[in-house]
């Protein structure tokens, strides 16, 4: 048995709809299709004057944040506010965990406060799972990132690009670049596109930066950018962080640059109307050239209103599938 | 029982609503039908009415009051309104009136993109069992059911009305 | 006392005897297998009918949490449990608080375990003071106190001169020094092992060569010092096979494996189940056959529970804050009756990697039905199944064959020839 055949329905209901919301690995194509049709019609909400929609009144949705980050705090809570949830978000530095207070404590302090759902981020792996297992089931968890894991609405924002800009997946070729090891959005990103039906999904990175047995997401891997990019539709750079440095994974920010960096003239071997995208932030000059990011070729600021749809229809489905459950278990009480 | 015939039915309804419309001196009203038997209905009653006016089409999933018994409805599709709402007269078509809340979300929707001058109600049937004060403006035909009994409109060509009974 | 236990099938590995056969019971002591002494009668009888009696099982690493670990357990407690799975001599580890770093420790715990009268308890020395790898503990001042061998725990010693000298000085006195062997910088911060299943779970992980790479280093201290070496808590298949090259070519090093690690792999990990997070890491399949393979030849003698007991909380975090460990000793018997299942072993060979095995290893007074020597002895039904957990005796509840169903089941446990346990 691989990771990938092994069957994970704890963020399932007994139908089959999603309860919470942890990773992509084990999810039906038919389900992550309904994903992205929903995130469309809440596409056109945002398109709107009145950009609101009652859907999750009377609800509150908890932003566990134990990780800093703006830019999916912030995508996180509009999209609650625009379902008209009740939005609370905790900021969980460290520090006030290591005084004592573990996490379930922390969780089961805002539960009692009846939160509906949390989205939590947190930089140990599993996260997600261990909250879903551990606090009260009728609570749905959002994964917003957990360790190098998964960060399943990445993954989804990611594909909602995909499929409004090339229409579908079934003869397209997609090349991650970067540090697929440390990266929770690569390993999303490549169970969706295999899911999907993509037939062609590459990897490009150095040695050290590529995680052992990564044949088993069904990838083709390349060490040189040039060859990885040659007649792609789609390009994802990752986020290349300081620390890779210092931990003698790479020599330099310069010699990664110039090996890996997409460049407009790496960019000409890809398709002619080929798509960059990039999970954000960029660093420029260090994964990606401004020309390129700021070019024709760029979707990457289109990724965050896309991710603000994919996160209203993964709130909205998985409380539908926390009421779905209820309801079976009320009537199979009966 | 026996079901009346939609085409029959429509054909009195084009005559109604036209008869509605001039009492109202509504000279260009937007048509909006909600999914997805309200579309077929406003797609067969523009054509009685010989009219080229464009169909708004509106998904109400969103705005149902019923997502804490029932959660959301599997197929979602976007709402495609392609006129302005803001100071326009409405025509709202739907297949079957029942307890109202369906009407009572498609207005509450209707009103987030815009304030419309007027809403004109027109119903392919109504079941006379409202659950809320809304009544249509203009009806194909009334029925009275059986607390079992449910109507089911299936289309686009042709459109056929069809009996079922929850208790079998 | 006088006690006769009648009718089992008494399996000796030591001395190959396997027979339904009598034995009888003096003053703590076997004094006869067979017809009992003339003369002799005895005040109580056990009606073995069924059961298999065999030497008390002799774990060689088993975390008693004390000194200084009260949340997690006591000698008391985990003695007990350790009485439960069969076991009548047990090795505790130096990672205590204090270390077990001065005779003034090991004899708090050899009073406790005297107090608790439920195995025998043989303690292993820190090599290094505090375990911390750099000066040597006062090895023979320990040796008197009462510890039977010296390791330093996954700790490694960060300079190979001065584990060298450490192994040297052991050499001096005779003493035996337990290796766990793992590269400190090679498994620095890992999680797992280091393979498909940690990559697919974003977990940091350990590769095979941090145990492979100390293992070369380590087996060639061991040659150059001439120190009594035992290997403990292999992992990997090729770690096996370094350790039957050094067998093969003179070296007399022993080794041990965590049962667990006999039954368990990575694959386990794949819904982030602390249950499973254990140092070293469970690794692959191919692995485990190798560490299976090694058991069965006898190139590992010795099977032990690495048992580390938690309290619930060190256990219930996302997955990279638990602490490693799995709480198993009261199951030793049953869970490594699996292995006679399985087709891997026959009984006797698994009684002997459980018994005389591992006492051999450490010089142990343990393991052997012999006329004359103190009778510890384990009687079990091989017909019957445990369900793991119906009554729990250690204070760790962190074991993931809970609610499972395991063959055999342990009717008594005697320790000097007194009931230590009983089912």
């Amino acid at each position: 048995m691989t990771p990938l055949d092994a069957k994970r329905p704890l963020q399932l209901n007994d139908q089959g709809q999603l309860r919470h919301f942890l990773s992509l690995d084990g999810l039906r194509r038919e389900l992550l299709t309904e994903i992205l049709d929903t995130a469309d019609s809440f596409l056109e909400v945002g398109a709107r004057a009145v950009k609101k929609v009652p859907l999750l009144r009377g609800k509150t949705v908890c932003n566990v944040f134990f990780e800093n980050s703006t830019r999916t705090r912030t995508t996180f809570e509009m999209a609650a506010q625009r379902l008209s949830a009740d939005v609370i978000t905790l900021n969980v530095s460290t520090s006030s965990a290591s005084k004592g207070e573990t996490l379930l404590d922390t969780l089961r302090n805002l539960e009692a406060m009846a939160a509906d759902m949390f989205v939590v981020r947190h930089g140990e792996s599993g996260a997600a799972h261990f909250i879903a297992e551990h606090v009260c089931p009728q609570v749905a968890i959002i994964n917003g990132g957990d360790g190098r894991h998964a960060h399943p609405t990445q993954g989804m924002l990611d594909m909602l690009t995909i499929r409004r800009h090339k229409g579908g997946f079934e003869n397209l070729s997609v090349a991650i670049v970067g540090d697929i090891l440390h990266s929770r959005v690569a390993r999303s990103n490549m169970l969706a596109l295999k899911t999907l039906g993509c037939p062609d999904i590459r990897v490009i990175a150095p040695k050290t930066l590529l995680p052992i047995g990564i044949e088993q997401y069904g990838v083709k891997v390349y060490t040189d950018l040039a060859e990885g990019l040659k007649d792609v539709d789609v390009v994802i750079m990752l986020r290349l962080q300081r620390e890779r440095m210092t931990g003698g994974l790479l020599p330099s920010e310069g010699e990664f640059y110039r090996l890996f960096g997409l460049t407009t003239a790496r960019l000409a071997g890809a398709k002619p109307d080929c798509i960059v995208m990039h999970p954000g932030p960029i660093n420029r000059g260090v994964e990606i050239e401004s020309a390129v990011a700021d070019g024709p070729h760029s979707v990457i600021l289109n990724q965050v209103t896309y991710g603000i749809a994919i996160r209203m229809a993964v709130l909205s489905m998985a409380m539908s599938g926390q009421t779905a459950q209820r309801q079976f278990d009320q009537e199979k009480a009966k | 029982m026996s079901l009346p015939n939609p085409a029959d039915l429509i054909s009195q309804m084009a005559v109604d609503l036209n008869a509605h419309l001039s009492k109202r001196a509504i000279a260009e009203p937007r048509f909006i039908g909600i999914r997805t038997g309200g579309v077929w209905v406003a797609q067969a009653l523009l054509k009685a009415l010989g009219s080229a006016s464009p169909l708004g089409t509106l998904d109400v999933s969103f705005y149902r009051d019923d997502f804490s018994q029932n959660g959301l409805h599997p197929q979602v599709r976007p709402s495609e309104l392609p006129f302005e709402i803001e100071g326009q007269h409405l025509v709202l078509i739907d297949d079957v009136l029942m307890s109202g809340r369906t009407i009572r979300a498609a207005l509450n929707e209707l009103f987030d993109y815009g304030r419309p001058a007027s809403v004109t109600l027109v119903s392919l049937l109504d079941l006379d069992a409202a659950e809320l004060p809304i009544r249509p403006d203009v009806v194909g035909a009334t029925l009275s059911l059986a607390p079992t009994e449910r109507v089911k409109l299936s289309g686009p060509a042709p459109l056929q009305l069809e009996l079922q009974d929850l208790a079998l | 006392m006088k006690l006769s236990i009648l009718g089992a099938r008494v399996i000796d590995p030591s001395s190959g005897l396997d027979q339904v056969t009598d034995l009888h019971l003096e003053a703590g002591k076997l004094i006869a297998i067979g017809a009992a002494p003339a003369g002799f009668a005895a005040v109580d009888v056990i009606d073995a009918k069924g059961l298999v009696a065999a030497p008390g099982l002799v774990d060689l690493n088993v975390s008693l949490r004390e000194p200084g670990y009260s949340r997690k357990g006591n000698i008391a407690s985990e003695t007990r449990a350790a009485a439960a799975g069969g076991v009548t001599s047990l090795c505790c580890p130096p990672k205590t608080k204090p270390v077990l770093d001065t005779s003034a420790v090991a004899e708090l715990i050899l009073d406790r375990a005297r107090e608790a009268g439920n195995t025998k308890v043989f303690p292993i020395g820190a090599l290094s003071k505090g375990l911390e790898g750099e000066q040597l503990a006062e090895l023979v001042a320990l040796r008197d106190a009462g510890c039977v061998a010296f390791g330093n725990g996954l700790e490694s010693f960060r300079n190979t001169r001065t584990l060298c000298r450490a192994l040297e000085y052991a050499a001096t006195f005779d003493l035996t020094v337990i290796f766990h062997s793992q590269d400190h910088d090679l498994a620095h911060g890992g999680l797992a092992h280091e393979g498909p299943t940690a990559s697919f779970l974003g977990l940091s992980g350990i590769p095979e060569t941090a145990e492979t790479v100390a293992l070369a280093r380590d087996l060639l201290l061991v040659e150059q010092s001439g120190v009594r070496a035992h290997f403990s808590q292999l992992t990997s298949a090729r770690g096996v096979a370094l350790i039957a090259q050094a067998q093969a070519r003179g070296l007399p090093v022993t080794a041990d494996v965590a049962l667990y690690q006999l039954i368990l792999t990575d694959e386990a990990l794949i819904d982030f189940s602390s249950l499973y997070h254990v140092q070293p890491p469970l690794r692959t399949r191919a692995d485990r056959d190798g560490l299976r393979a090694a058991v069965k030849s006898g190139v590992v003698s010795a099977i032990s529970s690495h048992h580390q007991p938690h309290e619930r909380d060190a256990k219930l975090a996302p997955f990279g804050e638990t602490e490693p460990g799995i709480s198993s000793v009261e199951l030793l018997l049953p869970l490594a009756l699996t292995l006679v299942e399985d087709g891997l072993l026959d009984l006797p060979t698994l009684l002997q990697r459980l018994s005389a095995g591992p006492a051999e290893a450490l010089r142990l007074p343990a393991g052997k039905l012999a006329i004359g020597a103190a009778a510890d002895l384990v009687l079990f039904d091989p017909s019957t199944s445990t369900v793991a957990g119906e009554h729990w005796l250690s204070k760790g509840e962190n074991c993931p064959f809970l609610g499972h169903a395991l063959p055999g089941s342990v009717r008594y446990t005697l320790m000097d020839g007194r009931i230590s346990y009983q089912a």
